[in-house]
């Protein structure tokens, strides 16, 4: 386990590639029919790599995010983070993996909505096993840092949309991880907090982090590195005049 | 923030779910502990009423009813005398004191009272005495009509029987000795008719000084008077007979023999037992009793079915929570103690509310209901604290088991 004596996990060495996917096959049984997914899809993202996911809905997007998340094992396979092929692991190493590596950032912010912002900030940390004082000083520090000092005992019903995608970004960095899934960040926000989301999101990358997004929204796109299109499960690479068609 | 600490904001922040649990445990342990704490006293206060009375075996009129304790020698049938003198010459094992008793209706200021004649201990012991000169019994008690049995459990009675003080005869029914003038006064008869100890009363024609006024027992004899048997057999011209033999014996161990040796001696005598007049009593506890555990159980179990299917609509109401949970770190097992310890904490919570009300309604309905005063005992809250939180985590398993299988992708679902 990396673990330093400040609570949280040491930082991961800079490798060329962050995660890959190798072959990856993903299928569903519905009504007894076969769905495909995601078709044999092969993909490297290199650390530090910010890269866009676009495409119609029902594409894949997601399914392709949960896999990349280590949240849905892919039919054949492997998807590879840090060398290490995260479905041949058991499933308590791959809740430490998704709790150290990958921050998640999701488009209804899925706050808890009985803890305060301070604890939803905290949760991760809870579940890395950081002692509480610890916890606290650095959810502080965080939910300062995006300008909520005066609303950390707030529960996120009494939040605004933007206070709460501040929260869940907090929360998704408390950890420092090194590879952050955003699943539509900016999908629920006013023009103002989907610029503060970005922004933050160009300056994990600044930082070192991979940052794997997936968006209908093309200006979100359009800070992204490398852009990768989905249609009925097939992954090609795609460029910026090809987002206005998949959005 | 630990992962306790969880468990217990959520049920702080979201209570309303858990209240019909938490009250379905709770009726289930309340009503266990209230009625075994009443029934525990009244067993209990049946024994010490038996264990005042001393008398474990009464010998009767073979067509003798028998309703009450008390009233057992206002059946109107009488005895011989003699059957004192059998009993007490058969030096049976097992019988410390004899009491036998004549009642008689008489007349004090022109209210009708009830006469008693009793025999002092000093008269049988006399006979017994006088039956074990010669005989080299080492061992024998010379303070009791009987003999001791093997391993027996009694408080010798004979010897712990204060004789200096007369008024013990309220609780032991055994006088240990009495003048042929002398009178025994109830407390009831005493107020009512201003009597005081050193006064004289005339009843049926015959003055008594009145020896002793007795305080309160709650019983008959408060409203009767006492005199020296034979006093009674001659102002009422009854014969020497008796309406009842009251016969304490040393232990409870000896009562089921007595029984059979006294049918023996006196064949034509009616020979039953304390526990057969208080049998109904008894009954009705054991009965209450057992009522409980079936009423404990059921109401356990629609406690268990609530949180089960509390528990069950909370982990289908938290999906998107507990995805979210996992995708942060949380490990299956993370979630499964979470939705336990829920139930633990309830379970708990609830079978100690329940301990706490049971208690506090037998005290207050022990009284009402069987009039016994009741001091709640350990026994029954602790156990039935324990099936509670071993229900509320059976209950709980298989929606602990559905949040460890629960599907992560569902925090990437809009709601």
């Amino acid at each position: 386990m990396r673990r330093s004596g400040s609570g949280v996990p040491d930082p991961v060495p800079a490798e060329a590639i962050m995660i890959e996917l190798v072959n990856v096959n993903k299928q569903y049984t519905r009504r007894s029919s076969l769905i495909d997914a995601l078709c044999s899809t092969s993909l490297r993202i290199n650390g530090g790599e910010f890269v866009a996911i676009v495409g119609p809905s029902g594409s894949g997007k997601t399914t392709l995010l949960s896999m990349l998340g280590g949240m849905l094992a892919p039919t054949s396979g492997k998807v590879i983070l840090n060398g290490e092929s995260l479905y041949d692991v058991p499933v308590s190493r791959r809740a430490r993996i998704r709790n150290e590596r990958i921050g998640f950032v999701f488009q209804g912010f899925n706050l808890v909505p009985w803890l305060s912002a301070i604890e939803n900030v905290q949760l991760p940390l809870c579940l890395y096993g950081t002692d509480r004082h610890i916890q606290q000083t650095r959810a502080n520090e965080l939910l300062t840092r995006f300008g909520l000092q005066d609303r950390l005992d707030h529960k996120p019903s009494e939040l605004s949309a933007g206070q709460q995608q501040r929260v869940a970004l907090a929360r998704t960095l408390i950890l420092n991880p090194p590879l952050i899934l955003a699943d539509e960040p900016t999908g629920n926000l006013d023009p103002d907090c989907r610029e503060m989301v970005l922004g933050t999101l160009d300056e994990c990358r600044d930082d070192g982090c991979t940052i794997i997004m997936v968006t209908h929204d093309q200006a979100a796109a359009e800070s992204a590195d490398r852009i990768l299109r989905i249609v009925e499960g097939v992954v090609h690479a795609a460029d910026i005049t090809d987002i206005a068609g998949a959005a | 923030m630990r992962l306790r600490d969880l468990v217990v904001r959520e049920i702080v922040q979201r209570p309303a779910p858990m209240v019909t649990c938490f009250l379905a445990v709770a009726l289930g342990v309340t009503a266990l502990v209230a009625i075994q704490s009443i029934t525990q006293s009244s067993e209990q206060e049946v024994a010490g009423q038996l264990e005042n009375l001393g008398a474990n075996v009464l010998v009767l009129p073979p067509s003798a009813s028998l309703q009450d304790y008390y009233a057992a020698d206002l059946n109107g049938e009488t005895l011989p005398e003699e059957y004192v003198t059998r009993i007490a010459l058969s030096r049976m094992v097992g019988v410390e004191d004899l009491a036998p008793r004549l009642c008689v209706k008489a007349d004090l200021d022109h209210h009708s009272v009830v006469l008693t004649g009793v025999l002092p201990r000093s008269e049988f012991l006399e006979k017994t005495a006088w039956q074990s000169v010669g005989l080299l019994t080492d061992g024998l008690d010379l303070n009791a009509v009987g003999t001791k049995h093997e391993g027996c459990r009694g408080s010798c009675r004979a010897r712990v029987l204060d004789e200096s003080d007369i008024r013990s005869f309220a609780t032991t029914r055994v006088v240990p000795d009495l003048a042929d003038d002398a009178l025994l006064v109830g407390a009831d008869i005493a107020r009512r008719h201003e009597i005081a100890e050193g006064t004289e009363v005339e009843l049926m024609g015959t003055t008594f000084k009145v020896t002793a006024v007795f305080p309160p027992t709650g019983t008959h004899d408060d409203g009767r008077v006492f005199a020296h048997l034979h006093t009674v057999q001659r102002i009422a011209a009854t014969g020497p007979v008796v309406n009842v033999i009251e016969i304490m014996g040393c232990c409870e161990d000896a009562a089921g023999s007595l029984v059979t040796d006294l049918a023996t001696v006196l064949p034509d005598a009616k020979v039953v037992t304390i526990s057969h007049i208080v049998r109904t009593q008894v009954a009705v506890n054991r009965l209450m009793g057992r009522l409980t555990y079936v009423l404990f159980a059921i109401l356990i179990l629609v406690g268990g079915v609530s949180i089960a299917s509390v528990m069950y609509a909370n982990v289908s109401e938290r999906r998107r929570e507990l995805g979210t949970l996992m995708a942060l770190g949380a490990t299956p097992g993370m979630l499964a103690r979470l939705i336990l310890s829920k139930s633990l904490i309830l379970g708990f919570a609830g079978g100690l509310a329940g301990l706490a009300a049971g208690s506090v309604v037998a005290v207050i309905l022990g009284p009402l209901l069987l009039d016994v005063s009741v001091r709640p005992g350990p026994g029954a809250g602790l156990a039935a604290m324990i099936t509670a939180v071993i229900v509320a985590a059976a209950s709980s398993l298989l929606p602990a088991r559905r949040a460890a299988r629960l599907d992560p992708c569902v925090c990437f679902q809009e709601v």
